[in-house]
């Protein structure tokens, strides 16, 4: 972080912020205007081709009519309120039960194979169900059971299905990075007297987790666009609520408007994770 | 909505130069008689010439479509070219008007969806319970009125909705109602709950829903609720009672077209005469029957 990213005078800072470079080239005011015409180029023809095609007209007034998203848009907006909690809950619950599962996984000797097991074939089960059918069962499956104390909140059943399966990939997540720690950073801190699960949550977790943030906020940007199906319980988020609004005007417009809130919020998201990427490469170069 | 149809209908008089301005009441809209001559079978503006090719979902749910689906058939729950049921009825009786033989017409899936996306339609017209509004006017063109609807209420029997005499007793409930339909809009704008609406893709999970009772009642329009209950796709369920429009202004379903399609002032014509027979009335009677019973929710 020493070093800023235009500058470029040392070999690792060039390695560095490798990835944060997308001009490409080797730099300089040539580059740059070459990048410019053949973006103008290259993004042109295309809009070129998209605006001169017959059905144009008759798809703009479909799909950019701006009264229509004027007027879907607050209602929309309202509605992806829904989502946001739903990925916020469900991401608490998520961080946890996926590190349980992960560390579960890793543990060693005869004696936890049971647990291994559970923590395999519950990985392998849900990663691989599709997040909608896992939704629709229980949301619809569970309180048609009619069981005493149990919840019918769609909201709940959501979150249930949603905590299911991504806590299937965030586990693998957990488990990769606890896996690149090295052996030696265990066996140091077991000769320093450290037991195997003081070694795990004071050395080997904290360092396995920073190297995995990266991979673990994709998992959430995925997360965040997957409450979408949660409507399918009919809890009325906000790409439900785009549908009632392109149904009731049949126009498209209001797809648009939702598309255009989930990139609001997962465009900074990523731009972190991009961030965060080159600097933990930063930092570790600088350490090595 | 009805105004501006009525503008429509009064343009295309004065454009055809025979300004037949017989407004009967509400639905009198478009009932103007179109220069006899552009609806000569031949000169119909058809996807296939020859052929009346009619749009509808699929599956197609009774009462609107009935009979079944015969060996090899690829549709679910009801064929419509079994001419049973009273959207199939309406569709055969309009053909016959605009001289169609029944095996000139020919049916096609057409999901809700697809009905108005832009571009060109692979249907004359498209019959699926398709409610009119003057929002949706503006994307595609609907014929006339075919059928006036009504909304109604479904609940389980034995529950406290499921005796509801009034709107003011439905402000509790948390009710439901299937995507695109405007009984979701009757919902939020007539009865307002306190709790908000749930929405689903399919009827089948609206019924999941109520079965599951994650929701107290379903809004749906009235045939289609008797059908519901009828059918026992809602277990236990009874029509609690159907709700009037609002401000006076009759909820009406209408063909589709493509929007600026010629053919709709035939197919109006054609309804205007099987109104003015009788043949409407009694093709409602014989499909949709029960429509008198059902108490009304004010």
């Amino acid at each position: 972080m020493a070093v800023g990213k235009g500058e470029r005078s040392g070999p690792e800072v060039e390695r560095g912020s490798r990835s944060s470079r997308i001009l490409g080239g080797g730099g300089g005011g040539r580059s740059l205007a070459i990048a410019t015409v053949s973006s103008i180029v290259f993004f042109g023809a295309i809009a070129l081709v998209v605006v001169n095609s017959p059905g144009w007209p008759a798809v703009k007034e479909s799909f950019f009519y701006w009264p229509e998203f004027r007027e879907s848009l607050p209602d929309i907006a309202q509605a992806f309120k829904t989502n946001v909690k739903l990925f916020l809950v469900a991401e608490v619950f998520i961080l946890i039960f996926a590190l349980v599962l992960a560390i579960l996984r890793g543990l060693p000797g005869p004696a936890f194979f049971p647990l291994r097991l559970v923590s395999t074939v519950y990985t392998d089960v849900f990663r691989g169900i599709p997040t909608i059918l896992l939704i629709y069962m229980l949301g619809f499956g569970i309180p048609a059971l009619a069981l005493q104390g149990v919840p019918t909140s769609e909201f709940f059943w959501g979150v249930v299905a949603l905590v299911l399966v991504y806590s299937a990939y965030v586990a693998e997540v957990y488990r990769a990075g606890i896996e690149s720690i090295h052996p030696s950073q265990e066996a140091a801190a077991r000769s320093l007297g450290l037991s195997r699960s003081q070694a795990l949550r004071y050395v080997v977790v904290p360092q396995a987790v920073r190297r995995v943030v990266p991979p673990l906020l994709n998992d959430f940007i995925g997360l965040q666009k997957d409450t979408a199906l949660v409507a399918l319980l009919g809890l009325v988020e906000a790409f439900r609520q785009s549908q009632i609004e392109v149904a009731g005007s049949f126009n498209f417009t209001p797809y648009l408007a939702t598309a255009l809130l989930f990139l609001l919020l997962t465009i900074p998201l990523t731009r972190f994770t991009d961030w965060l990427i080159a600097r933990n490469r930063r930092r570790e170069l600088a350490r090595a | 909505m009805k105004r501006l149809t009525l503008l429509a209908a009064a343009l295309l008089a004065l454009l055809a130069g025979c300004g037949g301005d017989d407004n009967e009441g509400t639905q009198a809209a478009g009932t103007t008689t179109a220069a006899s001559a552009s609806c000569d079978k031949g000169q119909l503006q058809l996807v296939n010439p020859g052929q009346l090719t009619v749009g509808t979902d699929n599956p197609a749910f009774p009462p609107w479509f009935d009979g079944g689906t015969p060996k090899g058939s690829s549709w679910e729950i009801n064929d419509p070219s079994t001419g049973k049921g009273f959207e199939s009825a309406v569709a055969y009786a309009v053909a016959q008007k605009l001289g169609f033989a029944k095996n000139e017409v020919k049916w096609v899936v057409v999901p809700f969806n697809l009905s108005f996306k832009p571009g060109t339609k692979n249907f004359d017209f498209d019959i699926n319970q398709v409610s009119v509004t003057e929002e949706r006017d503006r994307a595609v063109d609907f014929s006339d009125s075919y059928y006036d609807v009504n909304q109604a209420l479904v609940a389980l029997n034995g529950t406290t909705l499921a005796n509801a005499t009034s709107l003011d007793d439905l402000k509790e409930a948390r009710l439901g109602a299937q995507i695109g339909t405007t009984s979701l809009g009757y919902i939020q704008d007539t009865i307002q709950p306190e709790k908000d609406p749930r929405v689903y893709d399919t009827s089948n999970d609206v019924v999941a829903a109520l079965n599951a009772k994650q929701i107290d009642g379903i809004v749906v329009d009235l045939p289609t609720a008797f059908f519901l209950v009828g059918a026992e796709e809602v277990k236990n369920g009874t029509v609690v009672g159907q709700f009037e429009n609002v401000s006076g202004e009759q909820e009406h379903f209408g063909m589709l077209f493509e929007e600026g399609n010629t053919l709709r002032d035939c197919v109006n014509d054609a309804l205007a005469e099987l109104k003015s027979a009788g043949t409407l009335d009694q093709i409602q009677q014989e499909w949709l029957s029960e429509k008198a019973s059902a108490p009304v929710l004010k």
